[in-house]
């Protein structure tokens, strides 16, 4: 759509701009300010320059932490976005049977992020919950609490479970966009399913799919509660994710200086990808439209 | 109000001032040649005169991050090749 | 044929509910039961375990004040993203691109960097502990969120509407409320479910910006993990509780929550 321009529009913006404003740019400039000083509490700050930085990029800590959540990101991705495409396609497109199945995949997204760690906890655990008791049963030895592989695959299956709803309802949204008329001709030239799949109904998926990878990545790379709530991160330090880390770091022990400055590292990094996504996001709406 | 807690120091109180006449610039240099002046750059996509700056400035930063990541001392010459990154973006992207 | 196409997600939503049966059966079982033989379903349902979050103020005040800080948030959100979605969608003004992704990198930045300058925030201007200061903090990534889908849904209004209402001699605030939002009005629903569901799931932030009087149910939940002897039963049926809302306000959205969760942009 051709917009007009118009520079009265930034009165509309203002509220917005304020609002956010106050929650964003006050605490990102403290959180500047933090991390180039050590603070003993109580308003005292010590000038140490770039120390936090460097004993960040240089700490074990941080390096085994990123490659955690770089390899959880992918696994769930590589999981997550495939499955909920292969979900979309075989959904019901409407009546009671799609009405359904939306709303029940859409329940695990509604569920409070520490309820899906409390739920999870207790279906895997071996005395009380389903999974762990079946497990033990068939006598697979299973204990996430010990096992840092067991915890790995407890929490990708929880995420799997909480999150594969969302690039399924994205994806569904794209397939319904679609007329009719193009499976029909499709029909006609005896086109086979994965010619429709690779020439109809993907060109259409492409742009929710783009979303979906999107906030799948800025969302996984930003777990906190779930694995919290079934790990704490653990066993030893198996599954801390960089958020665990940094919440860990300051609130835990209240490293205000290195924890100021493994959040503006870690938010780079967050700002670097989504910069990437939405230019590419943005050059297609412009080729489209 | 009291805002000793956000624990400001001279020189991040400059680093911010820069920042924000930077943009108020930008500002200017939109009021004086409005357009903002796009083009397609060696990214092969369509840049504005905001986007190099922003491109510019997150650079900067991973220029940062690396040069104390690699070599840890001497920040300023980090500042001088950031610097000249950021005339390049704007020279060519 | 059909019932074979049908089976992925079939399975699919079978993975689903097995976990939330569970939760569900162990609502429902005395914590003895749940200790003692393991039991695929209740033998003797109970409903001591609502009964106790029901009476016990510890727990439902942590609904409530769940609820009013969601409501407030909402409100918020809404309010003051219908304006600016509506700038988006239709006019061109200086920044507007950088302006959009600045809000959008709020809704993608890590909450765990938020928390400890939140923290000291809203402590220096005296909310902490206070509903506002957790809804005011949630407007840091929902307000982005309801300008993206709101002004998705804004763009597929065709221009002329606004052309015809001001030839017509509405004035720009008449036009909006009585002629634009309802337009919409599929899309301010999805925002506002959105907004409620976000809200309502977090806990990072709702956590650590409250202490008492404000101090959300998903922060007595974790609570009790920790400190009085796991009663799993009481647990499973604060979480079923948590549960409900989501469920019924999801099935006033169900027609355009696809829609929603891609932005508006289909």
């Amino acid at each position: 759509m051709q917009r007009k321009t118009n520079q009265k529009a930034w009165f509309l913006v203002l509220p917005v701009f304020l609002l956010v404003g106050f929650s964003a740019i006050i605490p990102l400039m403290t959180v500047v300010n933090y991390s180039v000083q050590d603070s003993f509490g109580s308003g005292e700050f010590y000038w140490v320059g770039t120390e936090w930085f460097i004993e960040i990029l240089n700490s074990e800590r941080f390096h085994s932490a990123l490659g955690r959540q770089l390899l959880f990101t992918s696994i769930i991705l590589a999981i997550e976005i495939p499955l909920g495409i292969l979900i979309a396609l075989s959904m019901p497109k409407k009546g009671w049977g799609a009405s359904i199945c939306l709303v029940l995949m859409a329940l695990p997204l509604l569920i409070p992020w520490n309820v899906v760690g409390t739920i999870w906890q207790i279906f895997a655990r071996e005395d009380i919950g389903l999974l762990g008791h079946t497990l033990a049963a068939m006598g697979v030895e299973y204990n996430y609490t010990q096992s840092a592989f067991d915890a790995w695959v407890t929490v990708i299956v929880m995420d799997v479970w909480h999150w594969t709803s969302l690039v399924v309802l994205l994806c569904y949204a794209g397939l319904c966009s679609i007329p009719e008329a193009f499976y029909q001709a499709a029909k006609i030239d005896g086109a086979t399913r994965w010619a429709v799949f690779r020439y109809i109904q993907f060109p259409k998926m492409n742009r929710v799919l783009l979303i979906a990878v999107l906030l799948r990545f800025m969302d996984s790379f930003m777990i906190y509660t779930e694995p919290f709530v079934v790990t704490g991160g653990g066993p030893g330090n198996a599954t801390t994710f960089l958020s665990i880390d940094l919440v860990k770091m300051a609130i835990g022990q209240f490293d205000v200086g290195p924890a100021a400055a493994f959040s503006l590292i870690y938010f780079l990094i967050v700002l670097l990808v989504s910069w990437v996504f939405y230019t590419v996001m943005t050059a297609r709406d412009g080729e489209a439209g | 109000m009291d805002l000793s807690w956000m624990g400001w120091t001279p020189f991040t109180a400059t680093f911010f001032v820069v920042i924000a006449s930077l943009i108020v610039s930008m500002l200017v240099w939109e009021k004086l040649v409005p357009g903002g002046a796009p083009r397609d750059g060696i990214l092969g996509f369509e840049t504005t005169r905001g986007d190099r700056l922003f491109v510019s400035l997150l650079g900067s930063a991973f220029i940062h991050i690396g040069w104390l990541f690699f070599i840890g001392d001497m920040l300023w010459w980090a500042l001088i090749l950031s610097f000249f990154y950021a005339l390049a973006v704007f020279r060519w992207v | 044929m059909l019932s074979k196409i049908r089976i992925t997600p079939t399975l699919y939503i079978i993975f689903l509910m097995v976990p939330l049966y569970w939760l569900l059966t162990m609502a429902l079982k005395t914590n003895a039961e749940i200790l003692g033989e393991f039991t695929l379903w209740p033998t003797n349902p109970t409903l001591a375990n609502f009964k106790t979050i029901l009476t016990d103020p510890s727990w439902y005040n942590g609904y409530i004040n769940s609820t009013i800080y969601v409501a407030l948030n909402t409100v918020i959100s809404l309010t003051v993203a219908l304006p600016a979605a509506y700038a988006f969608s239709r006019y061109r003004f200086v920044g507007d691109k950088h302006l959009f992704f600045w809000l959008l990198s709020n809704r993608m930045a890590p909450p765990a960097v938020f928390v400890l300058p939140f923290f000291q925030l809203y402590s220096s201007i005296g909310l902490f502990d206070t509903h506002i200061a957790v809804a005011l903090a949630h407007c840091l990534f929902n307000v982005p969120l309801a300008v993206w889908i709101l002004e998705g849904f804004m763009s597929g209004v065709p221009k002329e509407i606004d052309e015809t209402a001001q030839i017509d001699g509405y004035s720009f605030g008449a036009f909006f409320v009585r002629i634009f939002m309802p337009l919409i009005g599929s899309g301010i629903g999805v925002a506002a479910f959105f907004c409620f569901m976000f809200s309502w799931v977090e806990l990072l932030i709702a956590r650590t910006l409250t202490s008492v009087h404000a101090k959300p149910i998903a922060a007595v939940m974790t609570r009790t993990v920790s400190a009085s002897g796991l009663d799993w039963g009481v647990l499973a049926a604060a979480g079923v509780l948590t549960i409900v809302p989501g469920a019924i306000v999801i099935w006033f959205v169900r027609n355009h929550i696809a829609k929603g969760f891609a932005l508006g942009r289909v």
